[in-house]
């Protein structure tokens, strides 16, 4: 056993552990951060796309020496059907601010740099050491962490786990229970490299400008899900997730979405001639509001994707995961200064923060959401998309058909395919849900 | 009508890095005579595709090639058809990109 005794240990150094971890040692405490990786980033994947304002809160000065991609000023929605998409597109040359807010990021480059801002703070980064599970006391409080290492029982006041969406360690310990497969999906991505001249022609981009594509439709075969292409400096990054109870369902596999989507005419000439470098795979939490588990406890907390923090419908992540585990280590530190216990009464401060910011905010502002999508799968996924495919195509398609028949087919095709009263429904369920 | 490619996922794989830890799997499938659901779904549903049906129509894991996903983990460790945990410190998947 390792007998120096630590104020907290971070379990994992994604987002959400390396702002715990951050913020803890800039404030003073001894800290342990344990990774199982080799180093912070090598287990750890996203899209990406970074928040500046919950890391400016964290490093202000991060635009000075963080491995960015690039600085977003286009974001495009595409709801595709096989052959076409219909895009809305924002484009803004009020992004090209001298502190811009959205950034592609590559996560293994990026978490790299973050850690290193987290051993400067003077917090101990232990890495290739996987947590096997949390030390206890005979009445169920953590005490510390059981490692893989030989003689690996770490001990702390309290343990910040930010062990990802897995959340394997929370679950072994019956602090919450394992992610169910209709609450989290499963989304694949490979890097694709090319020239950044390339780049930048195929998306309208000048310097470090940067543009992402997300995209719906029968893309994921009447699964719930979503497609993604994210522009970075010399690559792209280019995926597909669909729940892993859709997957189950179907019988789809997840190289097979992602290769028709490759394959799709609007998507095939944007990575035209790319090298692809890697494949990774990962799972997102879906669950929103009403997925979220228990917070903290006696001697422990839980922060970012293993708390399942995720807002699927704005595609934020990575900045829940960051506020969290930065206001997990505020409540921390002042339970700290006053001197008191890590109980669960005490560390109950991190929820009551947790709950009048954004984070939870948002999260219960959507909390209707994931069960429409998830259920209406069909309709939102295929019927949809299929319909406004046919209707644009009607709009445009000139062929000396009146212009009130055309209407008039677009305005059947609808009703033949979802009916009156489901339209109304669809329409009135999500108004609900969004609102 | 196209015809579908099919789609090798050990050439995706051939571009990730891996410590292999050799002798120590980290995820294991309970012997079985006839496979449960859940474990077939594996077939389709692990996007690395480490597992495979043997001649004898059960289901086996090679993890070698695993991207730690936690997909299995979430569809089969309920119904305790598989044990799973991750790698040891350093093994698997090392990401250069993620």
């Amino acid at each position: 056993m390792i007998e120096e005794k630590f104020d907290a240990i971070v379990v994992g150094a994604g987002m959400a552990g390396n702002a715990a971890a951050l913020t803890l040692a800039q404030r003073g405490l001894k800290v342990l951060q344990l990774e199982r990786g080799e180093y912070s980033g090598s287990k750890n994947v996203q899209g990406a796309i970074l928040y500046a304002d919950m890391l400016e809160k964290l490093i202000p000065d991060f635009r000075e020496d963080a491995p960015l991609e690039r600085h977003l000023v286009e974001q495009r929605f595409w709801m595709m059907d096989d052959r076409s998409h219909t895009g809305l597109h924002y484009r803004s040359d009020d992004f090209n601010e001298e502190k811009p807010n959205r950034y592609t990021i590559i996560r293994a480059q990026f978490d790299k740099w973050f850690s290193q801002k987290v051993r400067e703070a003077g917090a101990t980064v232990l890495c290739e050491t996987t947590v096997t599970e949390l030390a206890q006391d005979a009445y169920g409080k953590v005490i510390g962490v059981r490692t893989d290492r030989a003689d690996g029982e770490i001990h702390a006041d309290v343990v910040i786990l930010a062990e990802g969406v897995n959340g394997l360690l929370g679950t072994r310990a019956g602090l919450r229970e394992r992610p169910k497969p209709d609450k989290v999906a499963l989304a694949v991505k490979e890097m694709h490299f090319l020239p950044r001249e390339t780049i930048e022609a195929r998306f309208n981009l000048r310097g470090d400008e940067g543009m992402v594509i997300e995209a719906a439709g029968t893309i994921s075969r009447g699964m719930t899900g979503m497609g993604f292409i994210y522009a970075n400096k010399e690559c792209i990054s280019l995926g597909i997730g669909c729940l892993v109870a859709d997957f189950q369902r179907t019988g789809e596999t997840p190289y097979g979405l992602l290769d028709r989507f490759k394959r799709h005419p609007s998507v095939a000439p944007l990575i035209e001639g790319s090298e692809v470098k890697e494949y990774a795979a990962h799972l997102i939490p879906e669950g929103g509001f009403k997925a979220i588990p228990q917070l903290y406890g006696e001697g422990w907390v839980v922060v970012g994707d293993a708390a399942q923090l995720n807002n699927a419908i704005h595609r934020e992540g990575s900045n829940l995961a960051m506020t969290s585990g930065r206001i997990a280590a505020e409540a921390i530190f002042q339970v700290k200064s006053r001197k008191d216990p890590m109980t669960a009464e005490n560390l109950s401060l991190y929820k009551k923060m947790l709950d009048e910011s954004f984070v939870i905010k948002d999260l219960k502002k959507y909390k209707d959401m994931p069960a429409l999508m998830h259920t209406q799968s069909q309709n939102f996924f295929l019927t949809y998309p299929e319909l406004v495919s046919k209707a644009m195509q009607n709009f445009l398609r000139v062929d000396g058909t009146p212009k009130v028949e055309k209407e008039k087919t677009t305005f059947k095709s609808f009703i033949k395919a979802r009916s009156w009263s489901g339209l109304f429904g669809d329409a009135f369920r999500l108004a609900r849900a969004w609102r | 009508m196209s015809i579908e490619p099919s789609v090798r996922v050990e050439d995706k794989l051939f571009y990730n890095r891996y410590l292999v830890d050799a002798g120590r799997a980290h995820i294991k499938v309970r012997p079985h005579t006839t496979p449960s659901p859940e474990l077939l779904s594996m077939l389709k549903a692990c996007p690395a595709r480490c597992y495979e049906l043997n001649d004898k129509g059960q289901v086996e894991i090679t993890v070698d090639g695993c991207i730690e996903c936690g997909t299995c983990r979430v569809i089969c460790e309920g119904s305790g058809d598989i044990e799973w945990s991750y790698p040891r410190g350093g093994y698997g998947v090392l990401f250069k990109f993620g």
